[in-house]
């Protein structure tokens, strides 16, 4: 990537142009469902068990901030509702964020680069085959099913984590923990995630691709492509992540 | 039947540096072309652009009177399908193995049944002589191999124009000799017009219809082989004798001094030296061959080779 303002742009179009290609192209027949089957199995394989493994610590570190918040206020029978709150709303679409960009999004970017340097992409275009449909689109649509299934993952674990430090380690009560659930969240608040972790985990594939299918200059190219794949994807994740919660506030009334 | 394909003043750069300029040039129909040039001279990079992968900064490509620079993403797909392409290393499909790799053009672009597609894809990997390798990955066969069964993947859809990125790199002189002799039988028996780019200079001596030389950023000269093997341009007869001694140097290109001291020199500025031009430089046409039908456009050739050596193809 050069560093020049006009190769910033220039690089900015045209993951925008492909982004848009790739909706262009969604519809069009026939649809590759063994390649949409393999990739989904494949971005869930690699994410999956670390997802699991992050939000145990990260629903646990929600609980003990605000456990010890909360008795600090004098309000902990609330604690149930605000950790419930925070994993919901802020903790599992981050989690889905890191770990498709992390896991997914490097694996689909290595792969297309390496097919990108060893011609197999251009012989792929040769042959009459465009690969935004045959590659790109199923890798875009696995990718944002998996971050869906992975945040109802990370709410479950990050849930259960939180309860389980709240009420094991802290010494909460479980019924005050469990009936303050609902007073601040809503259902909405579960849709909105799942919206979230739909849009990162299409951002996350987009350009994961673009940057793979992109790469040049051999394997370190490669190498480079992933590495800007994943800190490219992480920026535009955060700053989309605030966005949406921005909007979200706006259009959903809130409780309380 | 093969199709012509027609350039005119094609112009490419990447940035500010201009890669070629002002390319014209009509690959006839049906016949095997070679485009020489020193390495880095953007010969792959004419490659990609006559098969749409680049797209040039002036000048026309037309196939079949459609202008290839000028189509939509949509339609350069479908004139593609005339094309089969050998890339440099065979760019097959790494997570495929040679049998699915060869079938997948037909599995994406025709309702076959899969009995018929066995029988095609068998046929052509009989053709490049790769039967029982049906199973390997392209990871675990050598380049020769890889670049066998590349060309007949680019075969399977029965196309009307072959380009070969340098067949013969990175392979030892026996593979180079069998892989040019496939290369004719195949002219002879698809008929499709071939285009191979590549710095071998035995091979452009042998296989091809036609010539092209690319240096200095400019299509220094095409035209039918016998042209170019006697031609007086000073780069033309450097790069087909492989000599040090001409414009060509090291890095690009020397200065024009240097240029006239070294060919006096060697006796033969201009032409007029000691070497009758011509006198070692027409190598016999490598033929199809024994058990391949030839085509009247062959028969001819052949005639022609035996008229010309008498001598050395007396037997056939």
């Amino acid at each position: 990537m050069s560093l020049s303002p006009i190769g910033a742009l220039r690089h900015s179009g045209s993951l925008f142009a492909m982004a848009l290609d790739v909706i262009r192209t969604i519809p069009r027949r026939p649809f590759q469902a063994r390649e949409f089957i393999q990739q989904a199995w494949f971005i869930a394989s690699v994410t999956i068990l670390p997802t699991a493994l992050v939000s145990i610590p990260f629903g646990a570190v929600i609980a003990l901030q605000i456990g010890s918040l909360t008795r600090q206020l004098g309000a902990q029978s609330f604690s149930g509702a605000a950790s419930v709150l925070a994993v919901l709303r802020e903790a599992s679409p981050i989690v889905t964020a890191l770990l498709i960009a992390g896991a997914g999004g490097t694996a689909i970017c290595a792969d297309l680069g390496a097919r990108k340097i060893r011609d197999e992409i251009d012989a792929m275009q040769v042959l009459g085959i465009d690969p935004i449909h045959r590659l790109v689109v199923p890798r875009v649509l696995a990718s944002m099913l998996v971050a869906v299934l992975l945040n109802g993952l990370v709410s479950v674990v990050g849930v259960a984590g939180g309860y389980f430090f709240n009420v094991v380690l802290q010494n909460g009560t479980p019924g005050a923990y469990l009936a303050s659930f609902t007073t601040l969240a809503q259902l909405s608040d579960l849709w909105a995630a799942e919206i979230k972790a739909l849009v990162f985990g299409a951002i996350a594939a987009i350009v994961a691709s673009y940057k793979g299918l992109t790469a040049k200059g051999g394997p370190k190219g490669v190498g480079d492509a992933v590495n800007q794949s994943v800190v490219i994807t992480f920026m535009l994740l955060f700053v989309t992540n605030f966005v949406m919660t921005a909007v979200y506030f706006q259009v959903v009334p809130q409780r309380g | 039947m093969g199709v012509e394909i027609c350039v005119e003043g094609l112009t490419k750069s990447f940035g500010h540096q201009v890669i070629w300029q002002d390319v014209s040039l009509t690959l006839p129909a049906g016949e095997v072309s070679v485009m020489l040039g020193p390495s880095g001279t953007g010969k792959s990079v004419f490659l990609k652009t006559l098969v749409g992968l680049l797209k040039p900064e002036r000048g026309s490509i037309t196939i079949q009177g459609r202008d290839i620079t000028k189509l939509r993403e949509h339609d350069l797909y479908e004139v593609r399908k005339l094309f089969g392409v050998l890339f440099q290393d065979g760019a097959l499909f790494g997570s495929m193995n040679l049998y699915d790799n060869i079938a997948f053009p037909l599995r994406e672009h025709t309702r076959k049944s899969e009995s018929e597609i066995r029988r095609i894809v068998l046929e052509k990997m009989d053709m490049v002589g790769l039967i029982g390798a049906e199973g390997k990955l392209p990871g675990e066969i050598s380049g020769g191999m890889r670049k066998r069964a590349g060309l007949a993947r680019a075969l399977v859809l029965d196309p009307e124009i072959i380009l070969f990125d340098e067949p013969d790199s990175g392979l030892d002189p026996v593979r180079v000799a069998y892989l040019n002799q496939l290369i004719v039988d195949l002219n002879a028996q698809i008929d499709a017009t071939f285009l191979i780019v590549t710095h071998d200079i035995a091979s452009a001596r042998q296989v091809p219809d036609n010539i092209g030389l690319l240096f200095r950023r400019e299509l220094v000269m095409f035209g039918p082989r016998e042209e170019l093997l006697t031609s007086n341009e000073p780069v033309v007869r450097q790069f087909l004798n492989g000599r040090m001694q001409g414009p060509i140097g090291m890095a690009e290109e020397k200065d024009a001094a240097q240029v006239e001291q070294e060919l006096a020199a060697l006796g033969d500025s201009d032409g007029k030296g000691t070497q009758t031009p011509g006198s070692q430089a027409l190598t016999p046409r490598l033929l199809p061959g024994p058990g391949i039908p030839r085509p009247p456009r062959w028969e001819a050739i052949a005639r022609r080779e035996a008229a010309l050596h008498r001598t050395t193809v007396a037997s056939a």
